[in-house]
């Protein structure tokens, strides 16, 4: 008996990672190196800070819906996950 | 300590805009407040700069305050975070076009530039507002601003040009040229002016200012464009129904990119705290009008306490029994709007020259046999 396939693969920026299966957007940013999910008004890197969905800080966009806190939302196989936004 | 001429109680907007504007014309002035300057009613606001005309001693108000407005933002535009995006008063039926006609024919025989809109033209001028709409006013020269920022600056301002400040320190009461804090101590000055919005019935029992309630919510910032602050044609007239709950749809562009949510009125609700039924309603009325809002991200919601009168005007000038207390305060939704003028009324009527608009629909003698 093979053992069950335990990992996601996930697209951040473009770059493909894997990572175990039910861990959050922000550990895949985190296996990925991209540690910067948004700018501020001002410009400032931003990423995950509370990483219980109080600060807003973690918004990334997901399979092309903006605004999706990262901290919030679980991995699933083939999804698309982009940072940087500046809004 | 030497005794100030002028203490003014609450450095909120319009308090601090009364100091400022004392001190200016050579009063030695002190402002005191609880918390610091715009933490309070004024942190809470919209911050629309915006010509209202339900009366013609409003638009009076309203129109030598934006004028001040337009002096004082052309050294700081930065500093407000304002931004000169017009208001659009949408109608939804011909009945609302009509009031909207009116308006606009009121604020531009006052010069303040107000263009009526057609369905079709509102529809390719604003595209996130819904289809169908019956047409609107555009109000071409309102804005909106961040006033805690700005009532910051104002007490900076008195303190630059000589004044004094004590934050963080209550108020327990007022008595006739003097005020007693929390801890005790006891201040004696020319003149006291209680501008401490809800809190000035407490202070001055007499003077009834209470509590009406509102609701806001502001998105996520968005690569979405909203040119105009929109507000219903129902904003101001909305009967309150049987819950004692008025909602009309008011959206703001911030310069951040977030679109700010409004609004609502709640009378005789004492606590602060969100309602979801109540936050639902003005989400709904804000959806009907800019339906992609309803795809978007609400990060943060809060209440706020407006401070409101029995006639919808706020109370500017001298108390009826205490000679040397003065009044600036229950200007309910439109204090970001008047702080200015108020500010230069209350001067006008303290150093007994004339006054630049009729003190008479603002005196505090109107509420002499309204319990409070």
């Amino acid at each position: 008996m093979s053992p069950p396939d335990l990992s996601s693969r996930v697209v951040v920026d473009g770059v493909a990672v894997d990572v175990p299966r039910g861990v959050t957007v922000v550990a895949a940013l985190v296996a990925a190196n991209s540690l910067c999910t948004r700018r501020s008004v001002t410009g400032q890197r931003r990423f995950a800070f509370c990483g219980i969905g109080q600060c807003q800080e973690c918004r990334v966009t997901v399979d092309g819906c903006a605004n999706q806190l990262a901290c919030g939302t679980i991995c699933a196989d083939g999804m698309t996950i982009a940072t940087g936004g500046d809004w | 300590m030497k005794h100030p001429d002028v203490i003014v109680v609450g450095a909120g907007i319009v308090g601090a805009a009364c100091a400022a504007e004392l001190q200016a014309l050579g009063r030695d002035v002190l402002l005191v407040d609880g918390g610091v300057p715009g933490g309070g009613v004024t942190a809470a606001g919209m911050g629309h700069l915006v010509a209202l005309d339900e009366t013609d001693d409003e638009l009076d108000l309203c129109l030598l305050s934006l004028a001040r407005w337009d002096a004082y933002l052309s050294t700081r535009t930065d500093l407000a975070e304002h931004v000169r995006c017009g208001t659009l008063w949408v109608a939804e039926d011909d009945a609302q076009m009509a009031h909207a006609r009116v308006r606009a024919q009121r604020l531009g025989r006052r010069g303040w530039d107000a263009v009526e809109l057609s369905g079709d033209a509102l529809a390719r001028m604003e595209p996130a507002l819904r289809a169908g709409l019956a047409g609107a006013v555009r109000v071409v020269r309102d804005g909106v601003v961040y006033p805690p920022a700005v009532a910051r600056d104002l007490a900076d301002t008195l303190v630059a040009l000589g004044g004094q400040t004590r934050f963080g320190t209550a108020v327990a009461r007022i008595d006739d040229g003097a005020i007693t804090l929390a801890s005790g101590e006891r201040i004696a000055a020319g003149d006291v002016v209680a501008a401490a919005g809800t809190a000035v019935t407490r202070l001055l029992p007499d003077i009834p200012v209470f509590p009406r309630k509102g609701h806001l919510a502001i998105t996520a910032r968005t690569p979405r464009r909203l040119s105009h602050q929109v507000v219903s044609m129902g904003y101001g007239q909305t009967a309150a129904g049987s819950d004692a709950l008025a909602v009309a749809a008011n959206v703001q562009p911030r310069i951040t990119g977030q679109w700010l949510i409004g609004s609502c009125r709640q009378d005789g609700i004492r606590h602060a705290d969100v309602d979801p039924r109540v936050l639902a309603q003005v989400l709904r009325s804000a959806i009907a009008l800019l339906p992609c809002l309803a795809d978007m991200k609400i990060i943060r919601s809060w209440t706020g306490m407006r401070p409101a009168t029995y006639d919808g005007r706020p109370v500017i000038g001298r108390h009826p029994a205490l000679p040397h207390v003065w009044v600036a305060a229950g200007h309910e939704g439109l204090g970001v709007t008047t702080a200015f003028g108020t500010a230069q009324l209350l001067a006008d009527l303290m150093l007994d020259r004339p006054a630049s608009i009729a003190a008479i629909p603002y005196s505090p003698s109107r509420f002499a046999h309204v319990p409070a």
